[in-house]
């Protein structure tokens, strides 16, 4: 069942093989814009593969095939004609464990602002500040700005992480398993800020919790050996789902 | 006695010969330096130039070959190290394809293991035909292309090791590939690239076969890049071949130098590198 209101991202017939291997088949999902989309599955089904074709950072791999269609906003983002960096910059992405810039905890948030603008100093500091505070870390880390942002804690990095996608102003935050690397405390941060976030942003997120989707997920996909057995509301898909693949799973009998 | 327990007595005690063979070695030379040559550095050492026949006894100093050295390796390192890191940023995946990346590589290797007389012979015959005579400058460029293989070969170590989900942080933010790699990759990798310019470094200060042609020998500090001059390997070469015993003595003076010069460079990049250290992912 396809997604109610206005659609995000759309695949159509999207086929990817990796070194030989067919991970995706005939993908063929919407994503609703402004609400949280969780990507289920068991491991191995395609799912990073799904969510890392949508900025087109599969290409840094070799030997990947991408066939089918990608619409974001209705324009297919694998047209070779289109300048990469300007469709990554609509899509913030959290990766499994966060990857903080070589940088201090201002210039990781400043370094987007600073590649896509040109900003005074003080406009600078005005946006780091209201990225960070949006990013629930501002108060933790406002009185070591200029401390190497490696220093933080696994949570508070994954924060920053988010701090510094939202500088660059996207539409879409890809979120792949953002809190398997965290304790659930700051799990449950990041959670509630996804949570936040989705009146300003389309949220796509890879979870292997059923329960975090549970919790958190408007629309879900659900994703078996690369194929889409089934995607709707959240509601419908956990209440009443239609494949029985996808009850298979909800009932814990494949994982 | 049990078999295993035995190989294993065995190898431990090989491991330690080794071991003492490696620090016994280095010991011994840095000890020959120190005894026959910290002693006998005066001041007029280091403050005056070679008068003609120094290596014959006669007064003066090794300033010029203290400044030639330095300014033979500097500019060469700095150029190396220009060259070498786009070389070694350029081999990524993201700009180069794998296959192609591993030949360049093996290249480098090769021009790695080609001995630095070459390196000048290749020069004097660019020289030649261009009608250039021995000079600080083509001394520089005869050692730019001895450190090349080396400095890139470990700043691409250090940048092959760049882990791909800080890549794909940055690609995901926006930035171009040129901006990741000059902003992202080469912050991630500056330990390495500093160990790597280092190396280099010790390597072409250190090089006298390279030079020996290319920047021939002077008296006098080079007022220009025409001129030609000495260096500290080419001025302990020199020494050494004097028949005056004094004067030998003064090789090992000039092999402490050129010691205490490596060591200061290599203290102070250390401070450097821990610097950096702090801000990369581990």
């Amino acid at each position: 069942m396809n997604a109610t209101g206005p659609i995000q991202i759309e695949t159509k017939k999207l086929n990817v093989r990796y070194n030989g291997n067919h991970i995706l088949k005939d993908v063929n999902i919407t994503i609703p814009k402004q609400k949280i989309t969780a990507i289920i599955g068991p491991s191995g089904c395609g799912k990073t593969t799904l969510l890392k074709s949508f900025n087109r950072l599969l290409e840094l791999r070799e030997n990947v095939r991408i066939t089918g269609e990608i619409l974001v906003d209705g324009v297919n983002i694998l047209n070779p004609g289109l300048f990469v960096p300007d469709i990554r910059k609509k899509m913030g992405l959290l990766s499994q464990r966060p990857y903080p810039l070589p940088m201090s905890i201002y210039e990781n948030v400043a370094y987007g602002l600073r590649i896509h603008n040109s900003l005074t100093k003080a406009e600078i500091d005005a946006r780091v500040e209201h990225n960070l505070k949006e990013a629930g870390i501002w108060r933790e880390v406002k009185d070591r700005l200029h401390d190497p942002a490696t220093e933080l804690s696994v949570g508070q990095q994954q924060r920053l992480c988010v701090a510094r996608a939202t500088a660059v102003q996207p539409e879409i935050l890809l979120c792949d398993e953002p809190t398997s690397a965290l304790d659930p405390i700051a799990a449950k941060q990041i959670e509630k800020l996804l949570v936040q976030l989705k009146k300003d942003y389309t949220v796509v997120l890879v979870t292997h919790t059923l329960r975090q989707a549970k919790r958190v997920a408007d629309h879900v996909i659900f994703l078996y050996f690369g194929k889409v057995m089934e995607q709707g509301p959240a509601e419908e898909v956990f209440t009443n789902p239609q494949d029985p693949e996808t009850q298979a799973y909800l009932k814990g009998d494949i994982s | 006695m049990n078999k295993r327990v035995l190989e294993q007595n065995i190898f431990k005690a090989l491991m330690i010969i080794s071991v003492g063979i490696v620090i016994g070695s280095l010991v011994f030379i840095v000890g020959t330096i120190i005894v026959n040559g910290a002693f006998s550095i005066t001041l007029e050492m280091l403050t005056q130039t070679s008068s003609g026949g120094y290596y014959l006894g006669r007064g003066g100093g090794i300033l010029n070959a203290i400044l030639g050295s330095l300014l033979l390796a500097l500019p060469a390192t700095a150029l190396a190290y220009l060259i070498g890191i786009g070389i070694s940023l350029f081999l990524q995946r993201e700009f180069l394809h794998p296959k192609i990346a591993s030949l360049i590589r093996m290249s480098l290797d090769i021009l790695w293991g080609i001995p630095s007389i070459i390196y000048g012979i290749f020069c004097l015959m660019i020289m030649v035909a261009l009608g250039i005579g021995a000079s600080l400058i083509a001394g520089i460029v005869a050692l730019t292309l001895l450190e090349i293989p080396i400095i890139t070969r470990s700043m691409d170590e250090s940048i092959k090791m760049v882990p791909i989900g800080l890549k794909e942080g940055s690609y995901s933010l926006g930035s171009t590939k040129f901006e990741t790699a000059i902003k992202v990759v080469r912050r991630q990798a500056r330990p390495g690239i500093i160990a790597g310019v280092l190396l280099g470094l010790g390597r072409g200060i250190g090089d006298a076969a390279s030079i020996l042609f290319t920047a021939g020998f002077s008296d006098s500090i080079p007022a220009s890049l025409s001129d030609s001059t000495a260096a500290l390997p080419t001025m302990i070469y020199h020494l050494y071949s004097s028949p005056i015993p004094a004067v030998r003595e003064k090789a090992y003076a000039a092999a402490f130098i050129l010691m205490v010069i490596v060591t200061i460079i290599s203290i102070l990049s250390r401070r450097m590198t821990r610097k950096s250290m702090r801000y990369i992912i581990k």
